[in-house]
């Protein structure tokens, strides 16, 4: 399948990919790993005139953790993310990028791009909006850090104005005794999932919950705090009475779609059923405990 | 014709530098299957989906429907032409040979490339890292239980070298 024709533009730096957008108008867009862009435009669901491929823009993929943040570059690859000792110090991070797609997509496929993307169906938004996140963004007027709550706006809409591009992804490490996970129930690899939880929670001594985000993926047009299911927890007693009232409360806060993967009741009863287990391995690691979690897909 | 400008694009390719000037909406498939008559990388789904389109790209397995050809600029690519030296077929190739990881033989191309990059990083995998590492390889005919045992084989003799 052919995409719709377009001129190439390569930029050397984001300076030039700003200038370049603004050149070349509202019909341009920046390219980076291509993993959903490049989809759509063979199906005619996306018709730039223009792409500004910043792929060539040197110290874009960088990894690094000091001073208790991690920093990841627009151009991190999946697959980076999954390999790095830093990603590996925050549990839901890996989850996240070991299991985002196949391994080709991981390989190609950007956390920049996948958050400016804002796909109500990406990893990424889920996983990162339980840790406080901020994204660095780099337009004419210099550079500004928007909190990852703001910068997305609505399905595939985040607050970037048209000249402005992702720099940089900074992750602040959560304290010691901490945990996540990230669950995405899929069909297959390559797909999309059909829901995706993710849940981040602090806990004081061994039961109580101090703290806990609890993020629900693919049932709404952004990613879904739910913040009536993390109230049945923060400041209680975490035990299988108050899992299944913060599961419950997930459930009421979901506004799923009936689609091709699955009905809305369907749906629904996956949410319920991902923060259960997302909760039970998020208190398990936050007790110093190695649990493997992730995407979960027939044949895994 | 789309009147856009053609941007010229230089890969390395199984060892040879290989140029073309191409329409930049070019998928790096079509660059290596139409442009440089390499007809072994398939198109399945064109869809990001089967990986029947599978290369290496400095390395790094990538789906070739899914990249424009001048983002591969530069760079260096192997596809199932490039894995066999002087006639003799590849570790790899053997194995699914001798195992009969294959039937009508479209998806294979992929799942090797998917296999020598699997074995790259890790020469003794376990079913479940085999298992994940061929899911964006879809086999329409094997039920896999062959390919497994080809990537089991593999992974034995190359071990032996």
């Amino acid at each position: 399948m052919y995409a719709h024709p377009f001129s190439y533009h390569r930029a050397k730096s984001l300076a030039e990919a700003s200038k370049l957008l603004q050149q070349l108008g509202d019909e341009s867009r920046v390219l980076a790993g291509g993993q959903s862009l490049i989809p759509l435009m063979k199906m005619r669901l996306a018709r730039p005139t223009a792409l500004i491929d910043i792929n060539y823009v040197p110290g874009l993929n960088d990894i690094q953790s000091h001073n208790g943040e991690l920093r990841f570059g627009a151009l991190a690859r999946h697959t980076d993310i999954d390999m790095s000792d830093a990603a590996a110090t925050i549990p839901i991070v890996h989850d996240c990028a070991a299991g985002i797609a196949d391994v080709q997509v991981r390989n190609q496929g950007t956390i920049g791009g996948s958050l400016a993307e804002a796909d109500p169906s990406g990893d990424w938004g889920a996983t990162l909006l339980t840790l406080e996140t901020s994204v660095q963004c780099a337009g004419p007027q210099g550079e500004r850090s928007i909190k990852l709550e703001e910068f997305i706006k609505d399905a595939y809409t985040t607050v970037l104005a048209h000249d402005e591009l992702v720099r940089e992804i900074i992750v602040k490490k959560p304290p010691r005794n901490s945990g996540g996970a990230y669950l995405a129930f899929k069909r297959s690899a390559p797909v999309y999932a059909t829901v995706s939880a993710a849940v981040q929670l602090t806990l004081e001594g061994k039961d109580i919950c101090k703290d806990v985000r609890i993020v629900l993926g693919c049932v709404g047009l952004t990613a879904i705090r739910a913040q009536r299911a993390e109230n049945e927890l923060r400041g209680k007693k975490i035990d299988g009475k108050t899992i299944q009232r913060a599961a419950e409360a997930a459930r009421e806060a979901a506004e799923p779609q009936s689609d091709m993967r699955g009905s809305a009741d369907y749906k629904r009863t996956l949410v319920a059923a991902l923060v259960k287990r997302a909760l039970a391995i998020a208190v398990r690691r936050a007790r110093g405990e190695r649990v493997e979690a992730g995407h979960e897909y027939v044949g895994r | 014709m789309s009147g856009v400008e053609k941007v010229s694009v230089r890969i390395r390719v199984n060892g040879e530098p290989r140029e073309a000037l191409v329409e930049p909406r070019t998928l790096l498939v079509e660059f290596l299957r139409e442009n440089l008559n390499l007809t072994g990388t398939h198109i399945g789904c064109d869809t990001t989906y089967c990986g029947a389109c599978t290369v290496l790209l400095n390395g790094r397995t990538v789906k070739s429907c899914t990249l424009f050809a001048p983002m591969a600029d530069g760079g260096e690519i192997t596809t199932v032409e490039g894995l066999s030296t002087d006639g003799t077929l590849h570790p790899v190739q053997h194995a699914f040979a001798e195992c009969h990881g294959l039937q009508c033989g479209y998806c294979t191309p992929g799942l090797l490339l998917s296999t020598v990059h699997l074995l790259n990083k890790n020469a003794k995998p376990t079913d479940k890292q085999i298992r994940k590492a061929i899911a964006g390889n879809t086999c329409r005919c094997t039920g896999y239980q062959n390919i497994l045992k080809a990537i089991r084989m593999a992974s034995d003799e190359m071990g032996k070298r």
